[in-house]
């Protein structure tokens, strides 16, 4: 059965006053009235969520969303993935539609981490490192630090080149009013920026952020008695790569993209050339060249060469995180994948305001540990 | 803390596959992996590494970290840790066993878990 997706919104990301229930509920309250659905026809409402227990003490999150919107008697989930929570998400709700199971699904990704200091914010989330990673400190933006590293002197890549990934996503943003930062960069600021992962800096990274994203989904069927502008989900799959980060056979090479990547190009009979507009998991700068290399946009070892060159701008070939991605939009961990498509689906439907770009087909990748467990998705304007 | 100290062991299934740590089928072949080799009596060499300015609770600040690649027989076997020095990419080094790596009480996984002692890195001269 094929996919739609009829409605989508987001709350604005950043440091938010609000609780995770209310970020679910505000996101959620407005995706149905995007899609002008009423509450009572939601057969499913999934939500993802990384560590809602761990940061603000709060379990059963979906039950708690249902009732608070009046869905019941709507089977709900948790979906957990990490911090790729929300592209598991997207995968739970085309199961969902495509088996039949449900004819109207509510998607909800959300989380509250400001609260929290940056210390605890980090070990909450290396609580998903094996013992033998965690007991020596290990943290995923470390992992990133010894992944560039390698990079950097493997492929002979200049260290300004992963800084214009971060300029770029900043300049995005100041056009996406839901963005956490609205504040342009340059290399300068970059590069001088406090070392957190040596060789890697604080502008390398995203920041920790509150927020939620809701998309909602029905057979193509359904959808056409609603509106004539709507998306597809025409490709989604998942992978998994280890869980101790040493024991992959390349670092710089992230087998789970790949593999989710090669499923999700089947699934939707497509290729890289066809794609129009990507969000990728920048957590850090580092991040995006390996995805566009490991999805097939770029050749091994040569994915910096896109930002530098200006083809993943929004005037490029490849537009990449127009909405500022990970890095300047910001990442509320479960959120993330969900506000990835939120994003596609405005640019596909033409509604994407200062930052629209001309697109018909879009990708997806969200990323979860560091590779450990990843979903790709491809989204389709519908006419 | 435990009482014995923590080995540091790369593990072997049948097939002759290593890996750090442990795993309860060898993630290569799905074999049981059924033999041991103590790696804390050898030399490996620093694949790539990185300084930690900004810790969580309860770990030291800065904290350098390697992933180092040791050589047994014709085979590689990686393990990550944490060092008790400056290091650089292609730089020998070797285990040297610590009490407590991090404090656990003021980590957010539960101390009961996991061990906190272990080997870090130690520059061979």
């Amino acid at each position: 059965m094929d996919v739609a997706v009829i409605g989508a919104a987001m709350t604005p990301f950043g440091a938010r006053s609000a609780w995770l229930d209310d970020l679910l509920a505000t996101a959620a309250l407005d995706c149905l009235a995007d899609a002008e659905v009423s509450t009572g026809t939601v057969d499913h409402l999934y939500v993802s969520n990384m560590a809602s227990g761990e940061f603000e003490g709060t379990t059963g999150v979906m039950n708690a969303l249902a009732a608070d919107i009046g869905v019941m008697p709507a089977y709900t989930q948790r979906v957990g993935q990490t911090s790729a929570s929300g592209g598991a998400g997207l995968y739970a709700a085309w199961q969902s539609i495509a088996s039949g199971a449900s004819e109207m699904t509510l998607l909800v990704g959300g989380e509250k981490m400001t609260h929290r200091s940056t210390g605890d914010s980090s070990d909450i989330i290396a609580s998903l490192t094996h013992p033998v990673e965690y007991s020596h400190g290990v943290t995923l933006p470390s992992f990133a630090g010894l992944t560039a590293r390698r990079y950097l002197d493997r492929f002979d890549v200049p260290r300004e080149s992963l800084a214009e990934v971060a300029v770029k996503n900043h300049t995005n943003a100041l056009d996406n009013p839901d963005a956490q930062f609205h504040k342009a960069i340059d290399t300068e600021d970059v590069l001088t920026s406090p070392m957190v992962a040596d060789p890697l800096r604080l502008y390398d990274y995203c920041p920790v952020t509150d927020g939620s994203a809701a998309l909602l989904f029905c057979p193509v069927s359904v959808a056409e008695q609603y509106t004539d502008e709507f998306v597809r989900l025409s490709g989604v799959a998942g992978a998994s790569d280890t869980h101790v980060v040493h024991e992959r056979a390349e670092p710089t090479w992230m087998d789970a993209v790949a593999e989710s990547g090669r499923q999700a190009f089947e699934m939707a009979d497509c290729e890289p050339a066809d794609i129009d507009i990507a969000e990728l998991h920048d957590m850090v700068t580092l991040l995006e060249p390996l995805q566009l290399e490991a999805l097939g946009f770029a050749d091994r070892g040569k994915g910096w060469q896109w930002a530098v060159e200006g083809r993943t701008l929004p005037s490029g070939e490849l537009p990449v995180n127009t909405s500022g991605g990970l890095k300047a939009r910001g990442h509320p961990l479960g959120a993330t994948g969900v506000a990835q498509a939120v994003e596609i689906y405005r640019q596909l439907l033409g509604a994407a305001g200062g930052r629209q770009v001309d697109a018909e087909r879009g990708l997806t990748c969200n990323v979860g540990g560091f590779g450990n467990c990843v979903t790709t998705a491809i989204l389709e304007a519908a006419q | 803390m435990t009482e014995q100290p923590t080995a540091f062991l790369a593990h072997e299934c049948e097939n002759g596959h290593l890996t750090y740590p442990a795993h309860t089928r060898c993630p290569e072949c799905g074999q049981p992996q059924t033999g041991t080799i103590d790696l804390s009596d050898r030399a490996g060499e620093v694949l790539t590494w990185t300084t930690v300015s900004a810790s969580p609770t309860g770990v030291r600040e800065p904290n350098t970290l390697a992933i180092v690649e040791f050589a047994v027989d014709n085979r590689t076997v990686r393990a990550i840790g944490s060092t008790t020095a400056d290091v650089d990419v292609g730089d020998a080094v070797r285990p040297v066993y610590v009490e407590q790596l991090r404090d656990p009480d003021a980590s957010f996984r539960a101390t009961g878990r996991q061990s906190w002692d272990g080997y870090r890195f130690e520059p061979v001269e």
